[in-house]
């Protein structure tokens, strides 16, 4: 047998399913460590796609479909699945197989995206999902019964468990291929028009019939847009869909009442429910959400969980903080110490080092964010806090999913501007990105210790963290007030339509959580890392040329002349109005980079000698002891206040003006949200110095 | 828009005979069969695609605990709505 007859082509799969079905799993379970995750070009949504071995050894490749609810598309995620299975990305080859996926315990909903897809007639293949849970929820499946209705080989899956992972395979490995699966019925008025429209399409056979019916259902508005791409399509459409309406055949209810229809019937032929029909007893899920979502209990438990994760975030997150922030320094010294005394010496010890370890130590801060997110995610619980929250987020326009980007952004903005994701409509989606930097970031918790200590050096610690919070307070305020100016100005839109399926209670798959973990953090290693590692690299040389000529300068004078030291000056008129001097001016230009960049900076302003970053009691002194040319101190109570709040307001992290950029697509969106948030920032640090003045206070 | 077949039926929830209501308008714990819908057709057909159709029977589970937005049981899965707009959905208790 000659090689050539032995080789065949890369077999493509696809894997599609509803969100929840637990398609992610099987795709894990098949890929193994083999898949990568990135970006499908111009578009922010994941593309995930691995290799795995058939039963055979054969290599094939298995592309992870964003889930969707139906291929009538109504975000960009479901617009990428729709996209690829009709073949029209340039970038991902059409799929040889697909695996629809269908949760067992929600049978008809999930056949509803199963009956568009046999629509394609691709190769199909069902993977029945949860089949335990169904059988334990009381419904009895009869798989070859189920196959014979559907016309497609039906596997039993537990992917949680593995279940079922072989018999898929061998499915997958199989020569030829199952024949592509019969159409579903449709109303005979909408057959005639479908495949009349499907004739003037510039693709043919199923996938024309297929974007006919597409293009039969889509509503007014949809169509309109699609109008300026393509307005021949579009008119024969609209005349076919007026056609139907003259015969009183309402064309989207019409399909999607057979549809319900033609599932009920397989259904009924296939499942089987073992207790009657109303009589039906409470899942352990309802029993779950009678007290996770309950008036009282709803809220114990949810304000539990985010004390919880927050408590991890800030506390246990520490302990690997501190070795970083060891190892950091202990690298910077090894550095000066073991390389002859030369500026890159000074750029690597100095610049470099320092610049990226101020990234990953927030690291495990991320790390644990991510895991809690993926566990509130993969146990269903995600969900019901957007249906708990959703009331206050709609009294800003904002949709209940627009809730957890903003915590996250608690913790670190990147990963809740990368969370927005789930939000589906655009202008929400923008307006969540652009309110996400005003809630407080760990970054500026030091900045805000170091500012309490120099206002209120014996405060207790009571005092401490009212002050803090204030400062927490402060920027949710902001974030509210802005989200809603945006909702009615410049992003005006309704507020979206709340459409939120909360899935059955799951427990958790470990594997999952910590890979979607690992994948998340790497995104923000990579996006964030990059551009701080450049960005240390400006900042050491603003901070280090021109360099003095006279060796003898004092490191506090050679930076008053560097760069950095001219653009402290060259602002200082800008921010004179808010008390602050030049010197703070440094710190501010520092800031941009990263906002805890200012301690490290005004330690040097101020030549403080040791580490600042560990012990902040002799800076603090410096700072307190520090006056104006006319011998008043520099740092008023009213100087304090006003710089803590122009850090809660201002957009001060070049990470997130990248990542920003990346997820919007255009540096429109990141320039405005610079300009507005320096704006408001100074603006606010404004009122506080004057109003507090006018008030009498120092 | 679409006309209503039976404008004069007001939603009584008091009455155990109410010929009809709307979606918000069950009680907790209430059944009905969809009759159809007072909305615009692009917040209609999604509701549609989710199995919401005429003559699907829903089931009123629970508010929210802060009143809005609601969790109704349709086709055997929960599903989350506010009750502007399962207040265009008109159904018949059961």
């Amino acid at each position: 047998m000659s090689t050539a007859t032995v080789a065949q082509t890369l077999r493509h799969v696809a894997i599609a399913g509803n969100p929840n079905c637990g398609k992610s799993t099987i795709f894990n379970a098949l890929t193994g460590l083999r898949q990568k995750v990135g970006n499908y070009p111009g578009v922010t949504v994941e593309r995930k796609v691995g290799r795995f071995f058939g039963s055979h050894g054969e290599p094939m490749t298995l592309l992870d479909l964003p889930g969707s609810y139906s291929l009538q598309v109504r975000s960009p995620d479901e617009a990428v699945s729709r996209d690829v299975l009709l073949g029209r990305r340039a970038d991902t080859p059409r799929p040889d197989v697909v695996v629809a996926v269908v949760d067992a315990s929600n049978l008809e909903r999930n056949l509803y995206l199963v009956a568009q897809l046999l629509d394609l007639r691709l190769p199909t293949i069902l993977a029945l999902n949860m089949a335990d849970l169904a059988e334990a929820n009381g419904t009895m499946i009869d798989v070859n019964r189920l196959s014979a209705e559907l016309g497609v080989p039906v596997i039993p899956m537990v992917a949680s468990k593995g279940t079922g992972l072989v018999e898929l395979r061998q499915a997958l490995s199989r020569q030829p291929l199952p024949e592509p699966p019969p159409r579903p019925p449709v109303p005979p008025a909408l057959e005639r028009e479908a495949l009349a429209l499907a004739g003037r399409l510039a693709v043919t056979g199923d996938v024309a019939f297929a974007e006919a019916l597409l293009l039969l259902t889509l509503h007014d508005d949809a169509l309109n847009d699609l109008a300026e791409r393509d307005g021949e399509t579009v008119r024969a459409a609209l005349a076919a869909q007026a056609r139907l309406r003259e015969e009183g055949v309402e064309p989207l209810s019409a399909l999607v009442e057979s549809r319900y229809e033609w599932i009920h019937e397989v259904c009924s032929r296939a499942a089987r429910k073992s207790v009657a029909e109303g009589g039906e007893g409470l899942t352990v899920s309802d029993r779950l959400d009678r007290i996770l979502t309950h008036r009282v209990w709803g809220w114990v438990a949810f304000l539990g969980a985010m004390a919880l994760m927050f408590f991890c975030i800030f506390s246990i997150a520490q302990v690997p903080m501190d070795w970083i922030d060891g190892g950091t320094q202990w690298l910077g010294g090894w550095v000066a110490d073991h390389l002859p005394e030369s500026n890159l010496r000074s750029l690597i010890a100095t610049g470099v080092i320092p610049g990226v370890g101020g990234v990953v130590i927030f690291l495990p801060q991320i790390l644990i964010l991510f895991f809690f997110l993926g566990l509130l995610d993969d146990t269903g619980y995600m969900a019901r806090a957007a249906f708990m929250m959703d009331r206050v987020m709609s009294s800003v326009g904002l949709h209940g999913k627009s809730f957890i980007p903003l915590l996250s952004s608690f913790a670190c903005a990147i990963p809740g501007i990368m969370a927005a994701r789930t939000v589906e409509n655009r202008k929400d989606r923008l307006v969540t990105i652009l309110v996400a930097p005003l809630m407080s970031c760990s970054a500026r918790l030091p900045v805000y210790t170091l500012m309490i200590a120099v206002l209120l050096p014996a405060a207790s610690a009571f005092t401490q963290a009212g002050i803090m919070l204030s400062m927490y307070m402060i920027g949710i305020v902001a974030a509210c007030g802005m989200a809603w100016l945006f909702k009615k100005t410049l992003l005006k839109s309704e507020t979206p339509m709340l459409l939120l399926e909360l899935p059955p209670y799951r427990l958790p798959v470990l594997r999952t959580v910590l890979r979607r973990m690992v994948e998340r953090s790497g995104l923000f290693l990579k996006r964030a890392g990059t551009i701080i590692f450049a960005l240390s690299i400006l900042l050491w040389a603003l901070a280090t040329y021109p360099k003095p000529s006279n060796p003898e300068t004092s490191k506090a004078d050679a930076i008053s002349q560097s760069f950095a030291g001219r653009m402290g000056h060259f602002i200082e008129p800008a921010i004179r109005p808010l008390g602050y001097d030049w010197k703070i001016g440094i710190g501010l230009v520092g800031s941009f980079a990263a906002r805890e960049v200012f301690i490290g900076t005004m330690g040097i302003v101020y030549n403080v000698a040791g580490d600042v970053d560990d012990n902040t009691v002799p800076l603090r002194d410096t700072m307190r002891a520090e006056l104006h040319p006319d011998g008043t101190p520099v740092y008023t109570p009213l100087v304090c206040v006003s710089l803590m709040i122009f850090y809660v307001l201002a957009m001060q992290c070049i990470s997130t003006v990248a990542v920003v950029r990346r997820e919007t697509n255009s540096w429109r969106w990141p320039l405005f949200q610079i300009a507005y948030m320096t704006g408001l920032a100074w603006a606010a640090a404004f009122l506080v110095f004057h109003v507090g003045h006018l008030l009498g206070f120092q | 828009m679409t006309a209503p077949e039976n404008p004069a039926a007001p939603a009584n929830l008091a009455s155990p005979a109410a010929p009809a209501t709307t979606l918000s308008g069950l009680p907790v714990g209430g059944k009905g069969r969809i009759t159809g819908f007072d909305l615009p057709p692009a917040q209609r057909g999604r509701l549609f695609e989710m199995g919401l159709t005429v003559g699907a029977q829903v089931e009123l589970v629970r508010f929210a605990p802060l009143g809005d937005p609601i969790d109704i049981k349709v086709r055997g899965y929960h599903l989350s709505l506010r009750k502007r707009e399962a207040a265009g959905i008109r159904v018949s208790p059961l």
